[in-house]
């Protein structure tokens, strides 16, 4: 994108529209530099807005119970207390939450990126009857909405015998139809001609998937793993209708447990908040080291 | 899987696409599977459940299980009873959820979008990061995050009292805001309003506003949503020629006349797909609920999905349950397909092609 000093006082004047745009031309270069300081202020009000809440987060998990309630604005504690970090760890289930959250997501994610790169490679390249049908179907299932499937999903758990187990909760999350969507569109935008030489030296269907294309796919797969990891890890709703069990909570389930005050009486809030917290530490550290390749394909990310 | 590759099945094809056929249902099988098993019988078994009378023991397909037509159904929406009643406030409190968030969201992500898009020298990154964060963090934890600054006693309420208003208590507060706003008492509202109802809940308490509660998770709603739609706004404006813009410039339109006559109507079919999406999103509000209030206070943060949750799950009432969840999926469907429908493919409207000859030419 090119620069010029109006377009960077265009910018002025929309972060503040009260600002009256007059005599803009004339003098465009002190306009410019006061415009990109506007712009800044503003955007840094925002950015403060959306981390604030994570700081204080962690700030006030590291508080003792009277001085979070006292003091919930202050960043750093003025008594550092260990004391949530200590009852989570060693007088609670927590460590079984994360251990259970952690598997189900690992499974997930690996199940996902298989099954849907596979399924997306044969909807993109093989030509076999019937692909169009379920092609429409994959598309149609993308606007089932969860919630409407609690009760169905239960129901079919049960039927099927399989409720209250983990391949309960980690069978159904194994594919995703819009991660279908997004590896098919990724296969039909690379050129035929990369098969072709496989094809004829004699490679089958698989062959061709697996070490000629999948390779090269990797952006996407990237993507992939990335909504999967951070869908199953944090599901709420699948463990609720597919588990009862203690030894099954995950950590989104169990920490939903916490917030209605199991394990703590009244506020207690760093405890609470020390698990928030904890629990948020996996997606984000997946999302620093990989955040560039989540901006480039933001789409299938919609939250519902 | 290899050896399926060199089953010569559809000898039909050419040579070279020998066995195509076989290996793309092979390739495809896990997924129509799992989505068989796990979304569409089940939608097919719970259609089931909602016709009857169910209670949750043994299978529902066993003959003790009666068919008891639309019975689940009209209970919900002309009972008369408790549980129209519920149903009744729960649309009541999602269709304000509806209403404030999104059109909060669709605009607070578009101008963050563009303010970022302006951000040209530095730090464009670090702002894209900031803002998307909360859309990539659990709804649990930024539920028990808000239950914490939306205290009595907490963030929130400090910030407001710094200019000097006295913060409502407001995970507690089951006033409607706009009611508050009036300044009532507890049962206040023009007579007429507060006499007629709709769906066992009387029409004051339909317009009397969100609750306090309500309002702390339409709040929530924007922060956790906003990011995630900035970057689709990024993305389009990315897009957009800057040809238009500086032609815009030359004939001396403002910064805003060439945002709101040349940027915006660019940006359409991307502020479309927000809105729906966002509509959609904002009717299956769960997770908040769950975690945070159950319903409550007064149950002024009761939604449908929660409900349907909650008849079925805590109190037996299956068919009543998958009822008002089937109610919510037409709800939903209406919107995907108010989606589809505007977002349909076709020519360039000779309306717009208009709109842009009109502007060059007039301003």
């Amino acid at each position: 994108m090119t620069v010029t000093p109006v377009a960077v006082a265009d910018a002025a004047a929309l972060a503040t529209p009260v600002e009256p745009p007059a005599r803009r031309r004339r003098r465009f270069t002190i306009r410019s530099v006061g415009g990109q300081v506007a712009l800044y202020l503003v955007l840094v009000v925002f950015a403060i807005i959306y981390i604030y809440p994570f700081l204080v987060q962690v700030a006030t998990s590291f508080k003792t119970d009277a001085e979070a309630t006292a003091d919930p604005m202050s960043l750093i504690p003025t008594v550092w207390s260990f004391a949530a970090y200590r009852l989570l760890f060693n007088r609670s289930d927590f460590p079984l939450w994360f251990a259970n959250s952690a598997i189900v997501t690992i499974f997930v994610t690996l199940g996902r990126v298989f099954f849907v790169s596979l399924a997306g490679y044969a909807l993109a390249r093989l030509h076999f009857r019937g692909r169009g049908v379920i092609f429409a179907l994959i598309i149609a299932v993308m606007g089932v909405p969860t919630v409407v499937l609690l009760i169905p999903k239960f129901l079919v758990l049960n039927q099927i015998g399989i409720y209250d187990s983990y391949a309960g909760m980690i069978l159904p999350l194994l594919v995703d139809a819009a991660g279908v969507f997004i590896m098919r569109n990724f296969f039909e935008s690379i050129p035929v001609s990369v098969e072709e030489q496989a094809r004829i030296d004699g490679a089958g269907s698989f062959r061709l998937f697996w070490s000629v294309v999948l390779p090269m796919a990797r952006p996407a797969l990237m993507t992939i793993i990335i909504l999967s990891f951070q869908g199953s890890w944090n599901e709420l709703n699948h463990f609720i209708v597919s588990t009862q069990s203690p030894a099954l909570t995950t950590l989104t389930k169990g920490v939903a447990s916490l917030a209605s005050g199991q394990l703590s009486q009244g506020n207690q809030f760093p405890i609470k908040l020390a698990a928030a917290a904890i629990m948020t530490i996996p997606v984000a550290v997946m999302f620093f080291v990989f955040q560039r390749r989540i901006m480039n394909t933001s789409e299938g990310a919609v939250k519902g | 899987m290899p050896s399926a590759v060199a089953t010569p099945r559809r000898a039909g094809s050419s040579g070279i696409r020998r066995g195509e056929g076989l290996a793309g249902w092979i390739f495809t099988a896990p997924v129509i599977i799992i989505l068989g098993v796990f979304l569409f019988i089940p939608v097919l078994m719970a259609l089931w459940v909602s016709f009857s009378d169910w209670n949750g023991r043994g299978s529902p397909f066993s003959s003790r299980v009666g068919f008891v037509g639309l019975e689940n159904y009209a209970a919900v929406t002309t009972g008369g009873g408790l549980t129209e009643r519920n149903f009744g406030i729960a649309l009541r409190n999602n269709a304000w959820y509806v209403v404030l968030v999104v059109p909060l969201q669709t605009a607070l992500s578009l101008f963050l979008a563009v303010l970022i898009n302006r951000a040209v020298i530095r730090g464009r990154g670090f702002f894209r990061t900031a803002y998307y964060f909360p859309s990539m963090t659990s709804s649990v934890a930024i539920t028990i995050l808000w239950l914490f600054l939306f205290n009595a006693t907490g963030v929130v309420n400090e910030v407001l009292s710094w200019v000097g208003i006295d913060g409502p208590n407001w995970f507690h507060d089951p006033r409607g805001i706009i009611h508050a706003a009036l300044g009532l008492g507890p049962l206040a509202g023009p007579d007429w309003m507060v006499q007629n109802t709709f769906l066992g809940v009387s029409w004051w308490e339909w317009w009397s506003g969100p609750s306090f509660a309500m309002t702390a998770f339409v709040l929530m709603g924007v922060f956790t949503t906003s990011g995630t739609f900035m970057l689709l706004f990024v993305a389009a404006l990315q897009n957009i020629g800057s040809e238009l813009g500086e032609a815009g410039m030359m004939d001396g339109a403002t910064a805003w006349q060439r945002f709101w006559y040349i940027t915006l109507p660019q940006l359409r079919p991307t502020i479309f797909t927000v809105v729906t999406l966002g509509l959609i999103g904002c009717w299956q509000v769960f997770d908040q609920i769950y975690t945070g209030t159950q319903g409550g206070p007064a149950k002024t943060t009761l939604t449908p999905a929660y409900l349907s949750y909650q008849a079925a799950f805590e109190n037996q009432k299956w068919g009543q349950g998958a009822a008002i969840a089937f109610i919510l999926f037409v709800i939903i469907i209406v919107f995907t397909l108010f989606q589809r429908w505007v977002l349909r493919e076709r020519p360039v409207s000779k309306r717009r092609i208009r709109q842009y000859q009109v502007k060059g030419s007039t301003s």
